[in-house]
């Protein structure tokens, strides 16, 4: 991937993501890793190479919520069903659904100012939701929390893997965030970003959040950590 | 929050942290804080203004500033003189009204199609600056000429000096979302039409408002101006203005000014008040309140 600018963000990136599999790319900052996201989910188009993704109902997290601050919670929800025309009944079953399963009942009628950062996050991941759709990509989530909301949604975006089975591609620079919620985890280098390591997570899905202090799985940090710094370096 | 059962405590330590206490406050704060010092303020005007009519002035001179009592009583509470204010504020009125409606329906209108391409911006936005930079002055002569001196040029007038703040506004407001959000927007496949009407007018509806605002308020000056030169038909509080002051009337040329304010100010709460009605749920606590 080639920017009109000359900057060339990304190279020799391959790898493929099935159902029921949760690929994340760890990589320093302004490596590519968005850019990736933004081919795959084709906002971009990439400059050489070849992409196939099922785009009709694709899921995107953003980083930031980027949830519409005139509509109360549940209409935002809902919004993405709006957009694909699906009707008003059916929409707000979705919503309600989609709604009950990040645990935002009680703030449907809530505008996004009153909502914390994280109940923003749930609220976005929600409307994504409401779709059901095959492959979801996640472009940093969430960067922007606290810690501790952070864990908690970590868990909660594990739980909504086990259940929906999608085909995850998710992007972060957080190494325990990676291991803990992926089936894989690559690491990509600097710019131009490329795919420098791949690590399989052996840890069977349902996950406990107390794996993350299972010996293997600080290992695993570990060994990721040394890969991200070697293709830093 | 209301509901207890579905009450998060660690998300509601947040949102509390970061929301209510200050929502609170600003509800609570009492009349007194609220109202007080501009009455205080008011009070100290209508002080300074007796000490130079009474004091200052000497009485042979004393037409320059009546008393405000004098004012009051020649201005307001004579029927006669209050009555022939009031038609020239209500012909005034209907001059800014229409001028403000065209304006906006103009405004919005440029506004949106310069919304929909950078290169229709480019073009148009130029011509928005030189009507807005034209003093009203120079044209007025060839408003005249054109439109002749009555209803149509005053109306005219009030167009041309609301226009540009309500073009302006609208502009930002509608490029305004986030880039986020028109991703999101392109990813499901939304058509021109619906990224207009589901994101970019909602999102511009804040800056329309302040925009609303500002245009209100310079209509009502475009309307008394456009009077003072186009006197032709129901005089407006404009020629009412001229004539006061051509007969040295000191009361009643207060009162019209006054008037004439009064006018300007409950446009702009109009606005205000409609926008908090409007969009004050989600948009925050509107300022200028």
């Amino acid at each position: 991937m080639t920017f009109p600018d000359g900057t060339r963000a990304l190279s020799d990136v391959s790898f493929d993501v099935d159902r029921g599999e949760f690929v994340t790319i760890v990589g320093p900052s302004g490596c590519g890793k968005s850019t990736l996201l933004k081919i795959a989910s084709g906002l971009l188009n990439a400059t050489a190479g070849e992409i196939a993704v099922d785009r009709d109902r694709i899921g995107y997290v953003f980083q930031d919520a980027t949830l519409l601050p005139w509509r109360t919670v549940r209409r935002n929800v809902e919004l993405l069903a709006e957009l694909h025309g699906i009707d008003k009944a059916e929409r707000a079953t979705l919503a309600q659904t989609a709604i009950d399963l990040v645990g935002l009942q009680g703030f449907e009628n809530h505008f996004p100012r009153s909502l914390s950062g994280g109940m923003k996050m749930r609220a976005s991941l929600a409307r994504t939701l409401t779709l059901k759709p095959p492959v979801f990509l996640f472009d940093e989530p969430f960067g922007a929390v606290d810690e501790i909301t952070r864990e908690r949604l970590n868990e909660e975006t594990l739980r909504l893997f086990e259940q929906e089975k999608f085909a995850g591609l998710f992007i972060t620079h957080s190494i325990s965030e990676a291991v803990f919620l992926s089936t894989k985890v690559y690491v990509m280098s600097a710019r131009p970003g490329r795919l420098v390591a791949s690590f399989d997570v052996p840890f069977d899905y349902p996950r406990r959040p107390d794996i993350r202090f299972d010996a293997r799985f600080a290992e695993l940090c570990g060994q990721v950590s040394l890969a991200l710094r070697g293709a830093h370096s | 929050m209301s509901d207890p059962t579905a009450f998060d405590p660690v998300e509601a330590i947040i949102a509390d942290a970061g929301q209510m206490p200050e929502a609170k406050r600003s509800r609570g704060s009492t009349f007194a804080a609220v109202v007080l010092p501009p009455l205080a303020v008011g009070a100290a005007i209508v002080g300074l203004w007796y000490f130079i009519s009474l004091v200052v002035l000497d009485p042979k001179r004393r037409f320059l500033l009546q008393p405000p009592h004098e004012v009051w009583s020649v201005g307001f509470a004579d029927w006669d003189n209050f009555s022939t204010m009031l038609e020239g504020m209500w012909s005034s009125s209907k001059v800014a009204f229409w001028g403000l409606l065209i304006a906006i329906l103009l405004g919005f209108l440029l506004a949106v199609i310069m919304s929909q391409a950078k290169v229709v911006e480019r073009a148009i936005f130029p011509y928005a600056v030189v009507l807005q930079a034209i003093p009203i002055l120079a044209i007025v002569p060839l408003i005249g000429f054109w439109f002749g001196y009555g209803f149509s040029s005053r109306v005219l007038v009030c167009v041309i000096i609301a226009l540009f703040p309500i073009v302006v506004n609208t502009l930002f407001g509608l490029l305004s979302a986030e880039q986020g959000m028109h991703d999101l927007f392109t990813l499901h496949k939304a058509s021109r039409l619906t990224r207009l009407r589901r994101l970019m007018f909602p999102a511009a509806l804040p800056a329309v408002f302040a925009g609303l605002r500002i245009s209100a308020g310079l209509s009502v000056i475009g309307a008394i101006v456009g009077d003072f030169f186009f006197g032709q038909g129901a005089v407006g509080i404009g020629q009412l203005l001229k004539r006061y002051a051509n007969r040295l009337e000191g009361e009643q040329l207060f009162a019209s000014v006054i008037l004439s304010s009064a006018l300007g100010v409950s446009v702009f709460l109009f606005f205000g008040w409609l926008s908090g009605r409007l969009i004050g749920k989600w948009a925050g606590e509107s300022r200028g309140n």
